[in-house]
């Protein structure tokens, strides 16, 4: 059934100041898309921020230009949904180093060919900074909340530790402070896949015909396990056979989570740069609120009155509740107020995304109060 | 819906626009109240996950965690009162508990079932079992009470950590009785405790 677009403004801001990063350069010209929904107040105070995670985009609640499925968050933002459209008015941009409209290595450069690998290394930092610049454009001086989910979180968290005045309520969901070594180490892996595809060519495949699908898809497929947990592998495929009563005795995929799997990293190469993989899971990497504040992560939170929900999931591995418990501490040691809940469900990390009712609840909660 | 007897006569006690943490929250009606009608800056903590979210739902920031070890990672004199109602005889070191609960606070507030009630003596004087009552209603091996003592009891603790009473009051099915005899009249008791 196709529903009414909810779209109710989108577009593609240029930044009039060249951006600082934290790599020392300063990016000129940047361009952040962004779409929203809903409708500012007169005064001004019920914008929702919505971060998008790794390899998530603007689409929140409209369908994906590219592959037409739903936003990636379209049973969590609408009308009468637990973030309420009809109340607030919910933002969202693709990232600094995307590859959904804003600017990133796949944009041309001043010379009139496309950065690839010259695009300076980014940082979560950059990226809210550019996030930040795009709402002063937007004449969004100040958020109701900035929401988010894994790197999402991350970028929720930087905006409250180094623009403080920015958010009134900050929520992020299946996230960390700190990106983990075993995170660090996933995300080379998909890395390597990459480089090591010989039509990656240095990253210069634009414009040549050929790009590194082949390790940008072994990228998404060594990364979409590490989404999911073992209980929803098991509880969807088993060890089922794909379309096949015996096994092949070859490397075809004879199993159904092997197919998925195949399925799920072409399916990818269509909506995804791989140089933007690159750079934003480089930046995901070097993400650390608590060295950014010399060791000291409750510094981090010192000076913001911002109100915190924290939330984890049982069956997340990727981002464990430790993490956010780690996180939660450091809240309270700041005195800031805050609220953590671990919620049960199957799903693993991907459980942000899914149907998990309880999170619902929590997150129209946290937002309405 | 109304507060539970002692929590209605905690929250009519703490001041109002101070900071306080609810430890062991429920659902959060105390806290509701005390950021409703006192305009208290009301913080949680409580161990069971579908509660933290009933709380999360109302507003409150409420941390799910245990009061056992969790109560480490607040910083000395975060509250002005710390509370734990009902909830003292749950906990693995009771003394322990109370040591961090006037660590985190400068005052606490803590309530208890009293276990030398006359009813409570009798049954065990009567049938030699451990008592089951309207007030205890959980047999031995499923009890969460692991650490059950009477308002002799917590007097002793008291003195022994050389913390003070402020005020204290004691209940008998849901209303307030004089302190004559108490150890033996009270279901519950109330202590509003300082360093």
């Amino acid at each position: 059934m196709a529903t009414a677009s909810i779209i109710s403004n989108h577009g593609t801001v240029t930044l009039p100041e060249p951006l600082p990063l934290d790599g020392g350069q300063r990016l000129e010209g940047v361009e952040i898309a962004y779409e929203a929904y809903g409708t500012l107040n007169p005064a001004r105070d019920n914008a929702i921020f919505v971060a998008h995670a790794t390899t998530g985009d603007q689409h929140v609640a409209s369908p994906h230009p590219i592959t037409g499925k739903p936003g990636w968050w379209d049973r969590m933002v609408g009308p009468g949904k637990p973030i309420d459209t009809t109340r607030f008015y919910v933002l969202s941009a693709n990232v600094l180093g995307g590859c959904m409209g804003s600017t990133g290595p796949g944009s041309l450069a001043a010379d009139g060919r496309p950065y690839a690998m010259r695009f300076p290394v980014i940082t979560i930092r950059d990226m809210v900074r550019a996030h930040v610049a795009l709402l002063k454009e937007l004449g969004i001086e100040r958020l109701h909340a900035i929401v988010g989910g894994s790197m999402g979180g991350m970028q929720a968290l930087s905006l409250a530790a180094n623009w403080p005045d920015m958010a009134d309520r900050v929520l992020a969901i299946a996230s960390t402070a700190t990106m983990a070594a075993q995170n660090i180490a996933f995300q080379e892996v998909g890395r390597q896949a990459i480089m090591a595809d010989p039509d990656w060519q240095e990253g210069n495949y634009y414009g040549t015909g050929k790009a590194p699908d082949a390790g940008l898809s072994v990228a998404r497929m060594a990364a979409h396990i590490t989404y999911l947990s073992e209980e929803s592998l098991t509880g969807k495929f088993g060890r089922r056979l794909q379309d096949r009563d015996a096994k092949s005795f070859g490397f075809d995929a004879d199993f159904q989570v092997e197919s998925y799997l195949r399925h799920q990293g072409l399916s990818f190469t269509g909506r995804f740069d791989a140089n933007s993989y690159l750079y934003i899971t480089r930046a995901m990497s070097y993400f650390d609120l608590e060295e950014e504040q010399g060791g000291r992560l409750a510094e981090a939170f010192a000076r913001t009155h911002a109100k915190f929900c924290v939330i984890s999931f049982d069956t997340d591995w990727l981002y464990p509740t430790p993490q956010s418990r780690k996180l939660v501490h450091a809240l309270n040691a700041a005195g800031a107020p805050v609220s953590f809940v671990e919620l049960a469900a199957p799903f693993g990390h991907d459980s942000f995304l899914l149907d998990v009712p309880a999170l619902d609840r929590v997150v129209k909660g946290f937002l309405e109060q | 819906m109304s507060l539970r007897p002692d929590l209605a006569l905690i929250a009519s006690h703490v001041q109002p626009g101070t900071r306080v943490l609810d430890v062991g929250c429920g659902d959060g009606m105390l806290l509701a109240a005390l950021r409703d009608e006192r305009g208290v800056d009301a913080r949680g903590m409580e161990i069971d996950a579908e509660k933290v979210e009933q709380c999360v739902s109302r507003g409150l920031s409420v941390i799910q965690g245990d009061a056992n070890t969790d109560l480490a990672f607040y910083p000395d004199d975060s509250f002005d009162y710390a509370i734990l109602s009902q909830t003292l005889q749950t906990t693995q070191r009771p003394d322990q508990m109370l040591d961090e609960l006037l660590r985190v606070g400068r005052q606490a507030f803590v309530s208890f079932p009293n276990f030398a009630h006359w009813r409570v003596r009798l049954y065990l004087l009567a049938k030699g079992r451990m008592p089951v009552t309207r007030n205890l209603p959980q047999t031995w091996y499923d009890t969460p009470n692991i650490h059950h003592l009477t308002i002799a009891d917590f007097r002793d603790l008291l003195d022994v950590r050389g913390v003070k009473v402020k005020r204290c009051w004691f209940l008998s099915r849901g209303k307030l009785i004089s302190p004559l005899n108490a150890n033996w009249r009270a279901h519950n008791a109330v202590f509003q405790v300082t360093r």
